[in-house]
């Protein structure tokens, strides 16, 4: 079980976290017209990294807030975590 | 009783405390403190069982973790556990053990016919024989192996004992507690760490409990007793016996197995009988010592051959001879010690020894009794069938590849020590790559990639001085880096013998034309022949020749055979071993019970339970409850003889004619506020929101970006900047999940808050065309007309002095209205309404009637929203704004969503009125097509229409807005039925909408 640390409450078991996926897509603006492609890409294309990838986690069992988290994805190794504001 | 080969006064058991047991139906005595092993020995009893393979005897051979072959079915207070090692179990009082993997028993065993028919039972049997004909697997060959092979039997009773879970966190956790455990947990304590001092056994020390050594003048037990009680005193200190850590995971998490009731003769109701500690700890020690391996030799599998540390540790902690005439055989000093200790109770071994003339203090001290040494001497095989009667020896040539010459001595039991093997198990599961270390011919930990540090033994440290020199200077710095502290502590002067170095001889060589089983993994009856067949045919990767011989593949996760097999792969292949790898270790380091792993979280702790405040008044009226989730929810209400549909059908009907009350408290509710509050449910839902106006609700369709109906709801403007958003019962977390994302982490800049209130709103529905009359008598003083109160209107009220609020939705296709106040007055709520509404003929109606209400109106539900549907597929097309963008509506683009011919919902009903569709039949056009049958949609609700008298189903149907007025056939297999049935609109009753605008 790994040990996250929220970037508000501090360093808690993975049991109270859910997963959110990649952290690094963009959604396309709303109302902004958008190829096939771009949509695609950005619903269902997502890369199977092995190594560092930035994540997103929610605090489901906690304080309830989406944050990023850098994770090596063969390791497990969090490297960081941060705010959704916040540079990762 | 007679227990004959029990020492005077040699041990650490309880004389005073005797203990009655049985073996095999025999009854025999112990001592408190014995394990079922050292009291079966104490009886002379060598032979507990049948090896897996050839079923050949098989006796004691290790005294703890090491032990391979003494895996018993083991009853206490009546209930049978199989594959309990007799090395570890402590004897209790009631305790009875059975052989397993023998028939009739395992002094007269058929299996054992297995050992003369070897030849089939060659390595990779398993993936050679029972291979043809095909046919015969299923009834015959596959019946067999079941039989044949495994162990002992699991128990069909229900375990009715306690286990628990527990979670801890703390500074440094220390495996094991012989010398290098104590001195660097004692370290640590000391600098003012959190320390979790763990070990396996029932006693502390580890090998200060066998070896003849001082430490500051003490004993080596004396030593480790003044140790532990000291830790015992200190708060910071956790200090555990019987409690292993078994499993190393991510980020310094280790689980540690606690036994607790087990050796306990009387325990309180409330005492588990075993725990699992997840610790999750800043630093990790390894201080989990070593294990014996023994030498290969001819039939080594004879019962009454040893490791020779177990030997003397039967002498050592439980006062118990294994042979009172014993021939010891090794490739090192360690052994050297059994044999003083047998020689100190009068017993006279004769020593082999692989190597040349040694003369180390240890073997002078041996010299010096007068006990007799032959050196350059194997033991090239043993004989006796049940049990050893004498052993083949031999004189090694100077290659020691051969023998000079032979010569039998006569012995009652046979002590082996090949030297030792670290324990690695736990910094090789931690992601420890572990190194060679040819000095010891061993593996040991090398670059840690967590937390972790192995030391002692477990790092290859044999000899006393160092390991609690470096376990004090580890303890210290390790704990330094995380309190800051350094209590400066004086490091205890130790004493021990010196060793000379071993000898790198592992397997006696078979003389010529000799061909003895030599066994390497005796749990899975792995020997060097098989390894060498393996070989032969191919297997060269060390993971294949694993999987293929089953070498290391037991429960004891070959803790004496590793090494062994890794050295005869090595030689055959000419490598060293470091080039042959080793294989991969992984927890549990011996194995758990089931019922430790699950802990509390059985029968109805499974999952919590989550009752509406209305639960109490359900149960009293007879309600037959219905999982939603967590949700007990009444599925109906059960008057006298009535079955399911008989009731429903009674429910849904008096909704239909007259009213009915529905608890609907589960619907999850989202309390959303704030400026852009509107502005976010135009963004989630796919109809407009912006202009809705305060007082009224409007029904919702969400999506995902992919465009798949994710869930609806109705949604309330209770004031400008508020809504009450209600979401299905089973989506209301995700959906809350949902919106938190789109405000956190996509539109942050919107300003709103969302928060479940699902629990504090108490929720009933109020449903047919006497609702109204029943809501003017619950509200007097309100005005509750058609005009005052619209469909989809919204008021809040008073409802005898409880603030109410009021909502004219409807589910049912009916009149309706709901109603909602804080939970705690939901029972009053709920018998007000009862009692208003006695004469108007209400009834209460469960989520049966509630089904069949919405299937016959055409509402879509769970079935229909089943994660493949979009707003066409259910006829909700209506809802889609083409004046904003909203989530997942780029994605109805997709040329599949707008297809021509793309699926729709419809209507079904039998041709011939009366057959009930079953829910997930296909629909197909011919029911006696060839198969596959083309399937062209599918049946997602089925009910028994009250308001038409027939059943009704709704279905997903690949063009459906051309099908309708088809004939088409439901096709069950399950049920093996075909069904005739018509398509027909979905909308069932009341097409234009008009009862609930009424």
């Amino acid at each position: 079980m790994l040990n996250i640390k929220c970037p508000y409450c501090g360093d808690r078991a993975q049991k109270e976290f859910a997963y959110g996926g990649d952290g690094t897509v963009k959604r396309p603006e709303l109302n902004k017209e958008v190829s096939d492609k771009e949509w695609d890409d950005f619903v269902y294309m997502r890369k199977s990294l092995r190594g560092k990838h930035v994540e997103l986690w929610h605090h489901i069992f906690g304080c309830r807030q989406w944050f990023r988290a850098q994770r090596d994805t063969a390791t497990h190794e969090i490297f960081k975590t941060a705010k959704i504001s916040e540079e990762i | 009783m007679a227990q004959e080969f029990r020492l005077k006064n040699e041990g650490l058991i309880d004389r005073k405390k005797e203990i009655i047991f049985s073996f095999n139906g025999k009854k025999y005595s112990g001592y408190q403190g014995d394990t079922l092993a050292s009291a079966l020995l104490a009886n002379g009893v060598h032979l507990v069982g049948r090896s897996f393979k050839y079923h050949r005897p098989r006796g004691f051979f290790g005294a703890g973790v090491d032990e391979p072959n003494a895996k018993l079915q083991v009853t206490i207070n009546g209930y049978s556990e199989p594959n309990v090692n007799a090395t570890e179990i402590e004897l209790v009082k009631g305790l009875s053990a059975t052989s397993q993997n023998c028939w009739p028993s395992v002094n007269f065993d058929v299996g054992a016919i297995n050992n003369f028919l070897n030849r089939f039972f060659p390595a990779g049997f398993y993936y050679k024989t029972f291979m043809w004909p095909k046919s015969f697997w299923y009834k015959i060959y596959e019946p067999f192996i079941r039989k044949a092979a495994g162990l002992g039997v699991a128990s069909v009773e229900k375990d009715n004992e306690r286990y628990e879970h527990k979670y801890e966190y703390c500074d440094l956790l220390v495996a094991g507690s012989g010398p290098a455990g104590l001195s660097s947990a004692y370290a640590a304590a000391k600098n003012g760490a959190r320390v979790i001092l763990a070990e396996d056994k029932p006693r502390f020390g580890g090998t200060l409990l066998t070896d003849d050594v001082t430490i500051d003048n003490l004993s080596g037990k004396d030593w480790a007793d003044k140790i532990i009680s000291e830790l015992k005193e200190m708060p910071n200190v956790i200090v555990k016996n019987r409690s292993q850590v078994f499993g190393y995971y991510d980020h310094n998490m280790t689980v540690m197995f606690e036994r607790i009731g087990d050796h306990l003769e009387q325990k309180s109701k409330f005492t588990p009988r075993q725990r699992l500690w997840y610790i999750r700890a800043k630093e990790v020690l390894l201080s989990t010592g070593s294990i014996e391996r023994p030498i290969v030799f001819g039939n080594n599998d004879t019962p009454g051959i040893f490791l020779s540390a177990a030997a003397k540790e039967y002498i050592k902690v439980y006062g118990v001879l294994v042979g009172k005439k014993p021939v010891i055989f090794t490739n090192n000093d360690s052994a050297y010690e059994t044999a003083l200790e047998f020689k100190k109770n009068g017993v006279n071994p004769i020593i082999l020894d692989s190597r040349e003339e040694q003369n180390s203090q240890l073997v002078q001290d041996v010299k010096n009794q007068n006990i007799k040494i032959k050196f350059s001497h194997a033991i090239i095989a043993a004989n006796g069938y049940k049990k050893v009667n004498s052993v083949l020896a031999g004189k090694l040539t100077k290659d020691k590849t051969d023998y000079e010459k032979t010569e039998i001595i006569e012995c009652d039991c046979v002590c082996v020590s090949g030297f030792w093997t670290p324990t690695v198990h736990l910094a090789s599961q931690s992601g420890n790559k572990l190194s060679y270390n040819d000095k010891i011919d061993a593996f040991v930990p090398d670059k840690s990639k967590q937390s972790e540090k192995s030391i002692g033994a477990a790092n290859g440290t044999f000899t006393l001085k160092e390991t609690i020199e470096n376990g004090f200077k580890i303890g210290s710095e390790t704990s330094n880096k995380i309190t800051k502290k350094n209590n400066p502590i004086k490091i205890p002067k130790s004493n021990e013998l010196n060793h000379s170095p071993h000898d790198k001889f592992w397997c006696a060589p078979l003389p010529k034309g000799k061909n003895y089983k030599r066994f390497v993994d005796f749990q899975n009856d792995v020997a060097v022949s098989d390894i060498e067949i393996a070989l032969k045919e191919g297997y060269r990767s060390i993971e294949h020749v694993k999987r293929y011989t089953t070498l290391g593949m037991a429960t004891d996760q070959g803790r004496t055979s590793n090494l062994n097999g890794l050295q005869l792969v090595a030689n055959i292949e000419k490598k060293i071993i470091p080039q042959v790898g080793h294989t991969t270790f992984r927890p549990p380091f011996t194995p758990i019970t089931i019922g430790a792993i699950v802990g509390r979280e059985i029968g109805k702790e499974y999952m919590p339970t989550r009752k509406t405040p209305m639960h109490d008044w359900h149960e009293k009226n007879n309600a037959v409850f219905v999982d939603a989730g967590a949700w007990k929810r009444p599925r109906y209400y059960k008057q006298g003889n009535e079955t399911l549909s008989e009731a429903s059908r009674r429910e849904a009907k008096n909704v239909r004619d007259h009213v009915g009350i529905c608890d609907v408290t589960t619907l999850g509710k989202i309390d959303i506020k704030g400026p852009d509050a509107a502005e976010l449910l135009n963004r989630v839902y796919t109809n407009a929101w912006l202009k809705l106006p305060v007082g009224k609700a409007r029904y919702g369709v969400m999506l995902r970006e992919d465009g798949i109906v994710m869930d609806d709801g109705t949604t309330t403007r209770i004031s400008e900047n508020h809504f009450h958003m209600t979401t299905t019962t089973l989506q209301a977390a995700n959906v809350l999940s949902h919106l938190e994302y789109y405000l956190q982490v996509i539109w942050p800049e919107l300003n709103v808050n969302v928060v479940s209130t699902t629990e504090q709103w108490a929720g009933l529905s109020l449903a047919g065309p006497k609702s109204r009359d029943v809501l003017a008598k619950l509200f007097p003083d309100l005005n509750v007309s058609n005009d005052a109160l619209p469909f989809m209107g919204y008021i809040e009220g008073n409802l005898f002095g409880v603030e109410a609020r009021i909502f004219r939705i409807s589910f049912s296709g009916e009149l309706a209205f709901e109603i909602n106040v804080k939970s705690d007055h939901g029972i009053f709520m709920w018998e007000k309404t009862m009692e208003m509404g006695k004469e108007f003929n209400i009834q209460p109606y469960g989520t049966e009637a509630l089904s069949t209400l919405r299937i016959e109106m055409g509402h879509v539900a769970g079935p229909e929203l089943d994660g493949r549907t979009i707003p066409y597929d259910l006829s909700l097309e209506g809802l889609i704004s083409n004046n904003k963008d909203f989530i997942g509506k780029r994605s109805l683009r997709r040329e599949a969503f707008k297809s021509d011919s793309r699926q729709k919902i419809v209507g079904l009903i039998p041709v011939d009125k009366k057959s009930s569709i079953p829910e997930g039949s296909h629909l197909v056009e011919n029911k006696d097509a060839k198969l596959p049958n083309p399937k062209i949609g599918y049946v997602s609700s089925s009910c028994w229409s009250v308001e038409n008298n027939n059943p009704f189903s709704l279905g997903i149907l690949k063009n459906g807005k051309n099908m309708i007025g088809k004939k088409l056939f439901a096709l069950s297999p399950l049920k093996n039925k075909a069904i005739e049935v018509e398509v027909i609109s979905s909308h069932y009753v009341d097409h234009e909408g008009k009862r609930v605008r009424s």
